[in-house]
């Protein structure tokens, strides 16, 4: 039997199938003959990229060879580099670094500096706020908070363009970062806006009620942060001066004297007054139930602060290490300067005087520490050390108002003189940014221009800060109430609004 | 019977366990109390805020002797327990109407 006809026609057969497969695997679609091939960018253009990274520069810059109809210049369609639209790995690093260290000033540093000055019955009450405003503010930031503050709108508030975190994903918002993810940027402000009504807490310690402090929060936030922040960092904020041309108060602000400080600050003191003062304020003894736990807070809080300074330069470049020495020198400075004064004063330093040194110092140089010199963030130590000091052992016992952590004395005093040292202060050779848009208000003199667009940034900031906490404490105190009952604010509102007691001391057995 | 009662000085405590000890009394109950009486306490400053704190930590015992060795057991609680300052405390000795000892339900100098 002959078998090769019938095997060479099987073998044709699975050639036949071979080659259609191949045909259709490998189709191309028909060649359009009007598609150019995409530009190529040059070695030169990657390397510049490459070293826009390093300097924290712009690595489209030497992708505009083009030019529009008006002579500006353009990146050619379709002209890319994987530098472009990339995060830098190193900026990226360093920024959430920070934002971990931002909220480690929350969780546990202002949750110990704060729950060790209360009364023992109130320990938890103080915790609680930390941990219920790191919750509440993050749905609030995710749901519209952080489109309100950072995208562009008007010169007062951001639009809803960031709502939900929409468009906000890995690569880097230029408008604020060439190198840092959009994302991270966003987690970090996020601790920013954690931190500030955390702070405010303090002032109103022991004798407000959790549920009038989840509404006031909420609305204090939308009313006073959102739009403050908005006006010193949003692209085209009010009082943003060193990033938005058009700004009608040219202030800056590196890490939020004003932002912060100022709101939170001026914000408690009013709210202190309406609320009144703690049952038995004045005759009853109230001192710190705990020292130990207020000190180990207060070193969270100076190692945490480096991520809330040196993180505000949103990259890991020059300035950032210059906001790290500021921040180091003032700190350090002010909390010796502050014993050193209660020495002479009172015959002796005190821990708390070592400890309220420290945070004065941080929060004054806070606004400063990327825009002024080494030498600068010394002054600035000096002042925080006194100023505060000043306030927080003379003033308060002349007005004799209750402000239970001294918020208005360190926060809102500190934020105050920070963003005024920082007018006469700001110098060129700190900041090389300052030249963008600030050539004629920072010329390097003691009474620079600067110093008056910081005042008006003061006076615009403590406008909102009153007004909107006097309207919103008063909504508050018409519909859920500020203070507990006389009965639950004796027992201690760990019991009465959280059912816990912070330490149970058992005899054994 | 008698109950004495003494307000010493704390660190004096053990001072004056040992030397009760060497007399013979093994049993006492201990608590910690505050109090004052010619002794002064201290100020304390927290950012401003003075306070005068009055009370001194004490420590308060109790010991159940009978009547005929109670003078010797002050003596022995007061030399223990004496510094010469300001502040040293006081023994109060009452009368003691019923002892019982609970595991057994003895009662009386028995239950001493």
């Amino acid at each position: 039997m002959n078998l090769r006809p019938r095997v060479l026609r099987i073998l044709f057969i699975y050639a036949l199938f071979g080659r259609l497969a191949q045909i259709v695997v490998f189709a191309q679609p028909p060649a359009s003959a009007a598609t150019p091939p995409l530009p190529a960018p040059t070695l030169e253009q990657r390397v510049a990229g490459l070293e826009a990274y390093l300097t924290n520069g712009d690595p489209t810059a030497a992708l505009k060879v083009g030019k529009d109809k008006d002579g500006n210049p353009t990146i050619p369609d379709g002209l890319t580099t994987p530098s472009v639209g990339s995060s830098g790995p190193g900026h990226n690093a360093w920024q959430m670094t920070s934002a971990a260290l931002v909220l480690f000033m929350t969780l546990p540093g202002l949750a110990l500096f704060y729950g060790g000055l209360v009364r023992r019955k109130n320990v938890l009450s103080v915790m609680a706020q930390c941990l219920l405003l790191s919750g509440l503010v993050t749905i609030l930031w995710w749901i519209c908070g952080y489109s309100l503050v950072f995208h562009s709108g008007n010169a007062f508030l951001g639009n809803f363009g960031f709502a939900f975190l929409n468009d906000v994903g890995s690569a880097p918002n230029t408008d604020y970062s060439y190198w840092v993810s959009h994302n991270v940027f966003a987690m970090y402000q996020l601790m920013f806006a954690i931190i500030t009504p955390a702070l405010i807490v303090g002032a109103i310690a022991e004798r407000v009620k959790f549920s009038a402090i989840v509404l006031f929060m909420t609305l204090w936030m939308f009313v006073v942060y959102f739009p403050v922040a908005h006006m010193v960092w949003g692209i085209d904020g009010f009082m943003n001066g060193v990033w938005n041309a058009k700004a009608s108060i040219k202030a800056i602000d590196f890490a939020g004297g004003t932002v912060v400080h100022m709101t939170s600050g001026w914000s408690a003191l009013i709210l202190c007054l309406i609320v009144g003062k703690r049952l038995g304020f004045g005759k009853t003894p109230m001192p710190p139930h705990s020292l130990a736990l207020c000190m180990v807070g207060t070193g969270m809080l100076w190692v945490g602060w480096y991520g809330f300074n040196a993180g505000s330069a949103v990259a890991a470049d020059g300035i950032a290490a210059n906001a790290f020495t500021t921040t180091t020198l003032a700190t350090a400075i002010a909390s010796f300067v502050w014993p050193m004064m209660e020495w002479i004063v009172r015959k002796k330093p005190s821990v708390l005087g070592f400890c309220s040194g420290a945070v004065a110092g941080l929060v004054v140089i806070t606004p400063a520490c990327g825009f002024v010199t080494t030498t600068g963030a010394a002054v600035i130590g000096i002042f925080a050390g006194l100023v505060p000091w000043f306030f927080c052992y003379k003033v308060k016992g002349w007005f004799g108002y209750d402000d239970a952590l001294d918020t208005f004395g360190v926060h809102a005093v500190g934020g105050t003189i920070g963003a005024l040292l920082t007018g006469f202060l700001a110098r060129n050779s700190a900041n090389a940014n300052l030249a963008n848009n600030l050539k004629d208000k920072v010329t390097d003199a003691l009474f620079q221009p600067l110093v008056f667009e910081q005042i008006k940034a003061i006076a615009l900031t403590l406008v909102i800060a009153v007004v909107g906490t006097v309207l919103i404490a008063y909504i508050v105190k018409a519909t859920v109430g500020l203070r507990p009952t006389q009965e639950n604010e004796i027992e201690g509102l760990d019991l009465t609004d959280h059912g816990e007691e912070g330490y149970i001391f058992e005899t054994k057995s | 019977m008698k109950l004495i009662i003494a307000i010493i000085k704390p660190f004096k405590l053990e001072e004056v366990k040992d030397a009760l000890s060497s007399t013979g009394i093994e049993g006492m109950t201990v608590t910690e109390v505050k109090g004052f009486g010619r002794q002064k306490g201290h100020t304390e400053i927290y950012r401003g805020s003075e306070y005068t704190v009055d009370f001194l930590p004490k420590v308060k015992i109790e010991v159940a002797v009978q009547s005929d060795i109670a003078p010797k057991v002050v003596e022995t609680i007061l030399a223990a327990a004496k510094t010469g300052k300001i502040g040293d405390g006081k023994i109060f000795v009452v009368p003691l109407e019923q002892i019982v000892r609970i595991r057994t339900s003895e009662t009386g100098e028995q239950a001493l």
